[in-house]
């Protein structure tokens, strides 16, 4: 069974406002949003093929906005951590469309070396806190970050990631409350991208129009915005990112946000119309909304915006060349560096 | 070294020693800054160091352990204090999927203690769960398991001046056991078990509370001449075998005495791994003295029904001996 979950509004593109946003970064926010959606668009066949990436991964096309508006709301000493899906977070924390894409191949060259995969990305010297496989985990890792920054006095922000299907965990709110009771520099971020898996936000919760609302009783501010226009998602987290600042304590903040690929890679979709997935793009494709204001604004013209895509594509064509060609780990590694005090690892090789 | 305190006392001394010479060290639970703790483990602490150092949480175990990775992450050596073990399902994915993880993915350190009073006492089923295999069979943890206050408190520090998670056992009847400590910078090494009465004949093999019914049923047998070597292990993991198999190699005989179900337990464990490592020197097959598989229920007579004693202990050497003999037993 399925059910259309229409965009209200006229059938055309909405337009974004630049106001309150700094001018001059936006060409860099509009190579990143590329960046990402090059990065991301590339992946199926990868997955697919059975000699590239191993397994499936999560893509976050058409989630652009949230993960840039978000992270350019910070300073560069803030810390961020992921969920699941996660290669929009990482590039725009400043990973390299080489380290991700190495890593999901597997490869020694990856961020985590190959041991991680898509769901376990890592740069601690950029603050990124790494992707998390667990639903709800994020905001916990962040959390605990932002602690650890309050007792120091470091003045780093933390911004943990969840989606609305993680914002049905116990632990996500078991975090939330922690960190409003305690008044840490977190800001929490909801993803909200109206499916968990297969299953609309409708069916999973009573309700449905606001997981903000939620947050609210824990006593915290927390507001909903159009995670698809990356100068609301900024506007707001540049503000929760001032009162963390402060020492006034966490936001919480919900992006509502479309996924136009599956959950993961190889996904065949029965719980949802194409016309919608098509409609979302029409009228909320946040990379064609920020090029629109940006033209409109005579900030960047036709021919530039197309110079942006033709570089975010060679960047991709240049990371899976960079992945295809990076040495796999050696097997006799696998058991290394599980505890800093030695542990007979065992094993079929012993 | 600090005459006769108690177990609880010990964990207090290491505690405030450590947080007077780490100030990035920091102790995280319930109920922590005005009662101590539900064992006074801490008591005291929390108005000598102040509210950012003893932290009172709301009752959600996976905020405390979370706070705690995440604080380790970035910089500090929590130590999160559950009360009881059994707390810990409610922060399994924070310890076996966050905390245990991250070394091996990133090389990230995650230098956190993660202490609770376990092991078999009142109040029944649902507060009396072994988890050391549980955390045992999790790569990237570090379990310990002291029986005495001087151990307590040096495996403590060694805890907070390491890298690893450690998943700290205390157990709760153990709690007013009393004993010498060591000074400020004695630390009993993490992975090292310790003998803590010679013998020739046998090799019994415990740790924590059981220790003193592995000592107590080797005095009963001292009576038969039968002299007994009792190996506390102090850590579950890393499992000091190589002390262990010195002294099998010694007795031929060798028996695991645990307080857990006897099923993929701890004491399965060593047993395998002394049988694998030590075949050619064993007289008898390696027992296993555990407790009984069922929850653990609240009169205290179905309770014993259910633990090894001291009498079960005695029974299985005897037994062991008279069915298996050596040429070097009396």
């Amino acid at each position: 069974m399925t059910e259309t979950r229409a965009v209200a509004g006229p059938d055309e593109l909405i337009e974004i406002q630049l106001d309150g946003v700094p001018l001059g970064d936006l060409e860099e926010w509009l190579e990143t949003m590329l960046l990402i959606r090059e990065f991301e668009e590339s992946l199926e066949p990868l997955t697919m093929s059975g000699t590239q990436i191993p397994g499936s991964v999560h893509q976050a096309s058409g989630q652009e906005a949230v993960a840039v508006g978000a992270i350019r709301a910070l300073e560069p000493q803030d810390l961020v951590a992921s969920p699941h899906r996660p290669h929009h977070h990482a590039l725009a924390k400043g990973m390299t469309a080489r380290v991700v894409m190495a890593e999901l191949w597997g490869r020694t060259t990856g961020c985590a070396g190959g041991r991680g995969g898509t769901m376990h990305l890592n740069d601690f010297s950029l603050g990124y806190f790494g992707s998390n496989g667990i639903v709800g985990a994020a905001i916990g890792i962040a959390m605990g970050a932002a602690l650890a920054a309050k007792l120091r006095k470091t003045g780093q922000v933390c911004v943990g990631f969840v989606g609305e299907g993680g914002a049905n965990t116990g632990r996500t709110w078991e975090f939330v409350n922690f960190a409003a009771m305690q008044k840490l520099p977190l800001i929490a971020i909801c993803e909200n991208n109206q499916y968990a898996v297969e299953t609309y936000i409708g069916r999973s919760a009573a309700l449905v129009d606001s997981i903000a609302r939620r947050a609210e009783g824990f006593g915290l501010p927390s507001v909903q915005v159009d995670g698809q226009d990356v100068c609301a998602v900024y506007r707001a987290v540049h503000a929760a990112r001032d009162r963390a600042a402060r020492g006034d304590g966490p936001s919480f903040i919900e992006a509502v946000t479309y996924r136009y690929r599956g959950h993961n890679t190889g996904e065949v979709a029965n719980y949802r119309e194409q016309d919608e997935v098509e409609q979302w793009r029409r009228t909320k494709d946040p990379i064609e909304r920020l090029r629109r204001a940006l033209e409109s604004a005579g900030l960047v013209d036709q021919g530039r915006f197309e110079t942006l895509e033709e570089n975010a594509r060679a960047a991709v064509e240049d990371a899976i060349r960079f992945a295809d060609e990076s040495p796999v780990p050696d097997p006799a590694t696998a058991t290394e560096r599980v505890t800093a005090l030695p542990v007979d690892a065992k094993g079929p090789a012993q | 070294m600090s005459e006769n305190v108690t177990v609880g006392q010990a964990f207090q001394q290491g505690m405030r020693e450590e947080m007077g010479r780490d100030e990035t060290i920091f102790v995280i639970g319930t109920d922590l800054f005005i009662r101590g703790g539900h064992f006074a483990q801490v008591k005291g602490i929390g108005p000598e160091f102040g509210a950012d150092r003893v932290i009172d949480a709301p009752i959600s175990e996976a905020a405390m352990v979370a706070a705690g990775v995440g604080a380790a992450m970035n910089g500090m050596r929590p130590v999160v204090d559950l009360n009881f073990m059994d707390f810990a399902f409610g922060a399994m994915d924070e310890l076996v999927n966050q905390a245990a993880k991250a070394r091996y993915l990133w090389g990230k350190a995650v230098p956190l203690v993660v202490r609770a009073s376990s092991g078999i006492a009142l109040y029944a089923a649902q507060h009396n769960n072994s988890l050391e295999a549980w955390f045992m069979h999790t790569p990237g943890l570090v379990v310990v398991m002291p029986s005495n206050p001087a151990d307590t408190k040096g495996i403590l520090k060694s805890a907070l001046r390491g890298e690893d998670p450690v998943v700290f056992f205390m157990h709760k009847r153990l709690t007013g056991a009393r004993g010498e400590t060591g000074g400020p910078d004695d630390l009993v090494p993490i992975g090292k078990a310790a003998v803590v009465r010679p013998g020739r004949h046998v090799t019994l093999i415990s740790s924590g509370i059981v220790v003193q019914k592995a000592v107590k049923a080797a005095e009963v047998l001292a009576g038969d001449g039968i002299e007994v070597d009792v190996i506390d292990l102090r850590t579950i993991l890393p499992l000091d075998i190589d002390l262990v198999m010195e002294s099998v190699r010694r007795t031929g005989r060798a028996m695991v005495v645990t307080e857990e179900p006897p099923y993929a337990s701890v004491a399965s464990e060593i047993a395998a791994s002394i049988q694998e490592e030590a075949f050619d020197y064993l007289d008898a097959p390696v027992a296993r003295i555990t407790a009984a598989h069922a929850p653990i229920p609240h009169a205290p007579q179905l309770m014993e029904a259910l633990l090894p004693q001291v009498e079960h202990v005695v029974q299985a050497v005897r037994g062991s001996i008279s069915r298996w003999p050596s040429s070097e037993e009396v």
